[in-house]
């Protein structure tokens, strides 16, 4: 089974990012480490190969600065291969744009069985990208995988709801995008991060993809305006005198969630 | 070709993953641990998972096959959140694991590495004896030939990883006619006693036993290098140790840094930030370059092991300068925190406790001087 992964390279969060203020995008032009989200895919594709008794993960990434940090990591985790899109034009493309991009990366690659995305990215939050590639791609797609298991020529994957669970049962190869937390991301060991010095890695502009980079000027989505959230009002304290509990079942009617 | 300070750029992204299984996996634990007195053996199995215990030996072993600088930066990272956890991966690389790896047979490496390697089992090195410590060539503990056996006799102190539930060998230097020669004791064989854990002032998270060797009978191809040649090789092992141990160092002196300049950020008296009082931003001033003087001293004595080449010097001079370094950045904190850093709700006080050995264990500081100033030519 071969499973391609979408991997996002975001700046640190561990240390403050910048916005942009003509674009009211994030400064995204120093070392970008692997988006947390994506990491929780890239260890759900190694675990399904893995089950599968063979296969192999490739990672694709677009990045406007030729950055490989993050895609390393995802290398020294197992993954085997990747693409890199690296292309100037492509900064400040929208999320359809972004979408185009990584479905042409998926079909250099010759395709695969699963195409795993994150739900969204953690410095952007847009959440359209995997639904998108998919329409390119022409896969059935599955938002919000919860657990995924492969039966047969079939994937079974419990989806995450407001409610609940779906149970969903979609023919391969689809595409899904895991929720994060659907499984532990492994450590990178040494030996890991050694061997993926010297994986390979394919390089293309968007020329090479057929997409036309249409960067700032012909996105069809803009960033207007960028506020501060509202600060958290602060809650009631109640003194518990013994009857406090009545005070909680209230509380939880007038939500009506009881 | 200009000199380069930059650690190869692997390095740092392993020490980072280090530092986030730290962060993650262990610190939430290691105050409970510690007040406790718990072997963590849910943290040997976590670095196991992590290929720790084997960065350093060869794939074939199943090991890494990292440098020793690799091995340098996880015990330093590991160390910066918790001590004893950090020597337990030390002493189980170092005393342990690589005994059997420079000296052993193939076959005595068959039967042990692979074990050792993995984190599945720890293996512990016991030198020094209730009489015999820095002068470890003082040491009387006998072992007679017996046909084709061996059978010891004498008591070791202080030993490292000898007592725990996945201990697998101690190995023990032993008086033979030849010589002090090395021999490596199975867990569980009738005749070695593990004694009770000792209550120690720090490192309450590791494992320390006294051993007693009472006819204590080994098969002949138990016995570990040259008959003879012990002294000699437990004394190259000593001198990776030192380096180890320097790495350890480093990791309390960085967390002792990181953590007062935090404090001395936050905390405030007469009006402002106790940092802002120039007898507190000297003092961290001082840390700072102690702290780099640590790494600098602990890397290139890595680096010159990985290059093959000579360490005692180094080695001894990383390993006396980063632990008295370690002992005083702990005071320094302790000092910054003022009441706060005495109460064990802070790792402060830890830090503070477990510092102490560092200047004592693998050779104490005055040996570490003895060793500088013989190479001296004194
Ligand atoms: C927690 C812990 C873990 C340990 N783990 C291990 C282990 O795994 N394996 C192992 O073999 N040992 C281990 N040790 C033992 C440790 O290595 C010894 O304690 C250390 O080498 C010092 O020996 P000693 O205690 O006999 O002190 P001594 O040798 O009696 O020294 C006492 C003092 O005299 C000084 N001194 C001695 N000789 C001289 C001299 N010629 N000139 C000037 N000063 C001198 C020493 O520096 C020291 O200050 C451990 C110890 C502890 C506390």
């Amino acid at each position: 089974m071969n499973v391609i992964v979408c991997v996002k390279q975001i700046p640190d969060p561990a240390s403050p990012g910048e916005l942009d203020p003509s674009t009211n995008q994030l400064k995204r032009d120093g070392k970008l480490i692997l988006d947390e989200s994506d990491s929780y895919g890239v260890e759900m594709a190694l675990q399904l190969v893995d089950a599968a008794g063979g296969g192999e993960v490739s990672i694709i990434s677009m990045a406007p600065n030729g950055e490989m940090s993050g895609m390393r990591t995802a290398l020294a985790m197992g993954a085997v291969k990747g693409v890199l899109v690296s292309d100037p034009a492509l900064a400040g493309s929208d999320a359809l744009t972004t979408a185009k991009v990584l479905a042409g990366a998926v079909q250099t690659l010759g395709g695969a069985d699963l195409v795993i995305a994150g739900t969204e990215s953690s410095d952007g939050y847009t959440g359209t990208v995997p639904e998108q590639m998919a329409e390119l791609l022409g896969l059935p797609s599955v938002t919000f995988a919860k657990s995924v298991k492969v039966d047969g020529g079939a994937l079974k994957v419990s989806r995450q709801t407001e409610e609940g669970f779906d149970e969903v049962t979609c023919p391969l190869p689809a595409l899904i995008s895991v929720t994060a937390g659907v499984v532990e991301p492994r450590y990178p060991s040494f030996k890991g991060i050694m061997a993926a010095k010297s994986k390979p890695v394919d390089t293309k502009t968007a020329a090479d993809l057929g997409v036309t980079a249409a960067g700032w000027a012909g996105a069809q989505q803009a960033i207007v305006e960028v506020a501060q959230a509202a600060a958290r009002q602060a809650g009631e304290v109640i003194e518990d005198d013994g009857e406090t509990f009545n005070k909680i079942v209230e509380f939880l009617d007038g939500l009506k969630v009881i | 070709m200009t000199i380069n300070y930059d650690l190869p750029e692997e390095h740092e992204v392993f020490r980072k993953v280090v530092a986030e299984f730290a962060r993650a996996e262990l610190s939430p634990h290691v105050a409970d641990w510690d007040e406790r007195h718990h072997f963590p053996l849910e943290a040997v199995a976590a670095m196991a998972d992590l290929g720790l215990f084997g960065l350093i030996f060869p794939e074939e072993w199943g090991g890494g096959g990292g440098d020793f600088l690799s091995l340098c930066l996880a015990i330093e990272e590991i160390g910066k959140v918790d001590q004893s956890v950090g020597i337990t991966l030390s002493a189980g690389v170092g005393l342990g694991a690589n005994p059997i790896y420079r000296f052993g047979t193939r076959a005595q490496q068959e039967r042990w590495l692979p074990d050792l390697v993995s984190g599945a089992a720890l293996g512990a090195f016991g030198l020094t004896e209730p009489g015999a410590g820095s002068d470890a060539g003082s040491s009387t503990t006998r072992a007679e030939p017996d046909g084709e056996d061996w059978v010891l006799n004498g008591a070791k102190a202080f030993i490292t990883n000898s007592g725990t539930a996945i201990t697998s060998i101690v190995t023990v230097t032993a008086r033979t006619d030849a010589g002090i020669s090395n021999f490596v004791i199975p867990a569980g064989t009738p005749g070695m006693i593990i004694e009770p854990a000792y209550r120690k002032l720090g490192w309450h998270a590791s494992d320390t036993h006294g051993v007693i060797l009472d006819d204590c009978r080994v098969p002949g191809d138990h016995l570990l290098g040259e008959p003879g040649k012990g002294f000699h090789n437990f004394l190259s092992i000593l001198d990776d140790g030192r380096i180890a141990i320097s790495a350890l160092a480093l990791g309390c002196a960085r967390a002792c840094l990181e953590m007062s300049l935090e404090y001395a950020q936050q905390r405030e008296t007469f009006g402002k930030p106790i940092g802002s009082h120039q007898a507190i931003a000297f003092a961290l001033a001082d840390l700072a370059v102690a702290v780099e003087n640590s790494a600098n001293l602990t890397y290139k004595a890595a680096w010159l092991k990985d290059q093959g080449r000579d360490i005692g010097q180094a080695a001894a001079m990383a390993k006396l300068y980063t632990t008295e370094a370690a002992v005083t950045a702990t005071r320094v904190a302790t000092q910054i925190f003022g009441g706060a850093g005495f109460i064990e709700d802070s790792p402060v006080a830890r830090f503070y406790r477990d510092a102490k050995i560092l200047e004592i264990g693998e050779g104490t500081s005055e040996i570490q001087r003895m060793v500088i100033s013989r190479g001296l030519g004194l």
